[in-house]
């Protein structure tokens, strides 16, 4: 009898943690995509000091590309070979942007540049639903229904991609920032434009192409979320989540970012489990409000005192 | 073109510019009195809700527009300039009570705010405000007991003074009422801009650093802009309940502060002619576009098609016009016509060339 007691309750022990471990891996994936989003807005500040207020919307519009391309009722690609076509469309998209709109506003005050990429989100979002419609999709790809077994915990392989993907590119992105000339360039271009011309940075061409990199960059974050789950016209608003992830990690930092998604990623499904209906969805808002209240520049700070 | 003659000091500091000036506001303010005599119910109505949205462009105006603090959150502020006014019409106080503590109360939440808010700049404050008023959404949900909810709540007819106001039964009183309160703000904020504290308002706006060298407490000013403006935007927010009757956590949404900080975009930073500039765009917008589709769709055979979203595509679209060529907004448009005539043959294209300044960053790395 009291052995038996013994074994049920270190079962439910395994089970919790199971659980737990299940609640971790894909609150860690579902954090990566918000992480992406958040790279997105990073490298547009990095290296021109705005804030994409779009970029949620870009990574709906990336989704919605692919799976035009792949998708068999659209024009039914195979997917290895949309993939590259939907990045370079994105990437061609953000680099458009900048060199048809963003580069006007030259000069122009940060909130000019905020309010016309909550317009922009707008105008994503109405002509996304006007091509694909409003309903939720779900992008056609190998990895939908794989499994992967590992040591009792069931993970989905498209969970598994996320987070592997999302690590690469973060790295990736890390060292081209740190190490290469161009990356370099980028940085101080968003220091001090005047300073950078005088440098020899071509600040135009540098604001364009970190344009088109933050397009591919939603791009991959549309398709990894487009894979996990369906997309439609508003998915985009989850870019606001996407904002508390960057701004705990710090506006200025892509670890940061990443970092910063993870924990909101994190968070929300334990929230949601443990804490009561309806105060759980607040759980991510009220970490960004406490970040900013105590933090006011993001956990990993780079601000020191501003110089007259 | 009329020269103004100055004798006197105080000519600088008057409230308007000369009599003439002052007579054209006077018709103005006649004609739309008026506008019962020369209106039907319904356009009535639509006045009505652009004044309401003028109220609460002002008050974020004097924030976003004069302070230079960018909010994305006033929706938090007219949802609980709402709910305070009705809460205390349901605990049976009087209207003429009710309505100002609600704005007053609304700018003590506005201080609270501030508090938090005045170490963090730019866009930090937009995301700030932004999650502020997407947190409003569901602390109305979870304060049941007191707002309804979900379910909402309902708000009839006041009186002042034994007058019936109510949307519905007396559009006529109500439209006065919000006339009153519209052009009581106006005043009072055409006053402040011209006293010492509008005036480190914009020194605040323009730059810090030297309104700090100037002697001007940054935070205080900062605090009583959010005082000011959160109150005016709640007296707003009672009203847009009481013109929409009922009401619950989602009539606010977030979506409300982006499309009013939009609107005084559209309308002119900066001026307070934008605020009601921007307020008949967005308040006419939904009409004209309904209008619009039905003559587009008579035009092919008959049929109205309804596009989910257009809306708000279109308002985008304007915005994105608007920030690209005209970026002070339809003010600023009308302040280059108007020029173009007073000076006529001799308006120059560069003549309202604003200063462009280069980037640079307090970040280290």
């Amino acid at each position: 009898m009291a052995e038996g007691d013994e074994e049920c309750r270190a079962n439910r022990y395994w089970e919790v943690k199971l659980d737990n471990a299940q609640l971790l891996i894909s609150g860690l994936a579902n954090g990566c995509v918000y992480g992406l989003i958040a790279l997105g807005f990073v490298l547009i500040y990095k290296a021109t000091e705005a804030v994409n207020f779009a970029q949620g919307d870009f990574m709906m519009l990336g989704a919605f590309v692919t799976i035009g391309l792949t998708n068999t009722e659209y024009m039914g690609l195979p997917f290895w070979l949309a993939l590259p076509i939907s990045l370079g469309i994105m990437g061609a998209l953000g680099y458009l942007l900048d060199r048809l709109i963003i580069r006007r506003l030259f000069g122009e005050s940060q909130t000019a540049v905020v309010i016309l990429t909550i317009a922009l989100g707008f105008v994503i979002r109405f002509v996304a639903g006007l091509i694909w419609g409003h309903e939720p999709q779900t992008l056609q790809n190998p990895l939908a229904g794989k499994e992967v077994r590992f040591g009792g915990l069931v993970l989905g392989m498209e969970d598994v991609a996320v987070i592997i993907v999302t690590i690469l590119l973060t790295w990736a992105l890390y060292v081209f920032f740190s190490r290469t000339k161009l990356g370099l360039a980028m940085q101080g271009a968003s220091q001090n434009q005047l300073a950078a011309y005088y440098m020899g940075v071509p600040v135009k061409r540098v604001q364009g192409f970190i344009w088109g990199l933050a397009g591919v960059v939603a791009g991959i974050a549309g398709i990894l979320f487009a894979a996990k789950g369906s997309v439609d016209p508003t998915t985009g608003l989850l870019g606001i989540k996407a904002f508390a992830a960057a701004v705990i990690g710090g506006f200025g930092s892509l670890p940061g970012a990443l970092a910063g998604g993870l924990i909101v990623g994190v968070i929300e499904p334990f929230a949601s489990r443990y804490i009561a209906a309806g105060y759980s969805q607040i759980a991510p808002y009220a970490l960004l409000l406490a970040v900013l209240i105590f933090r006011p520049n993001g956990l990993f700070s780079q601000v020191r005192v501003k110089k007259v | 073109m009329r020269i103004v003659f100055k004798t006197d000091y105080m000519q600088d500091i008057r409230p308007w510019k000369d009599g003439h000036q002052l007579v054209l506001y006077l018709i103005l303010l006649a004609v739309v009195a008026a506008a019962p005599w020369w209106l039907d119910d319904f356009y009535l109505g639509e006045l009505t809700n652009v004044l309401i949205w003028a109220i609460a462009g002002l008050g974020l105006m004097v924030l976003t527009g004069y302070t230079g603090q960018v909010s994305l959150g006033h929706a938090a502020f007219l949802a609980f300039g709402c709910y305070a006014n009705v809460i205390l019409l349901e605990a049976g106080v009087p209207f003429l009570i009710a309505f100002p503590l609600a704005g007053i109360l609304t700018g003590i939440a506005g201080v609270t705010v501030a508090i938090p808010a005045l170490r963090l700049h730019g866009i930090y404050l937009a995301i700030f405000t932004m999650a502020l008023s997407i947190l409003m959404d569901d602390v109305i949900v979870l304060a049941e007991p007191i707002t309804g909810g979900v379910g909402g709540k309902f708000i009839g007819g006041v009186d002042i003074f034994g007058l019936t106001i109510d949307r519905w039964g007396t559009p006529v009183h109500f439209f006065w009422l919000v006339l009153v309160v519209a052009v009581l703000v106006t005043l009072g904020f055409i006053n402040l801009l011209r006293a010492p504290l509008g005036r480190s308002f914009i020194a605040v706006r323009d730059s810090e650093v030297s309104a700090q060298a100037m002697g001007v407490d940054i935070a205080r000013t900062k605090m009583i802009s959010f005082a000011l403006s959160c109150a005016v935007t709640g007296w707003a927010g009672a009203l847009m309940g009481m013109f929409s009757g009922a009401f619950n956590n989602e009539t606010f949404s977030v979506v409300i502060s982006i499309q009013l900080l939009m609107m005084i975009v559209i309308g002119g930073l900066g001026s307070i002619h934008g605020a009601f500039l921007g307020a008949i765009i967005v308040g006419f917008l939904p009409q004209f576009l309904s209008i619009s589709k039905e003559y587009v769709g008579a035009l092919f055979g008959g049929n109205t098609v309804a596009i989910p979203g257009l809306e708000f595509g279109i308002f985008g679209m304007i915005l994105i016009a608007f920030i690209l060529f005209e970026p002070m907004g339809m003010y600023g448009r009308w302040l280059k016509i108007r020029t173009w005539f007073e000076l006529f043959p001799f308006y120059r294209k560069d003549m309202f060339k604003r200063q462009k300044s280069y980037l640079k960053t307090e970040r280290l790395r």
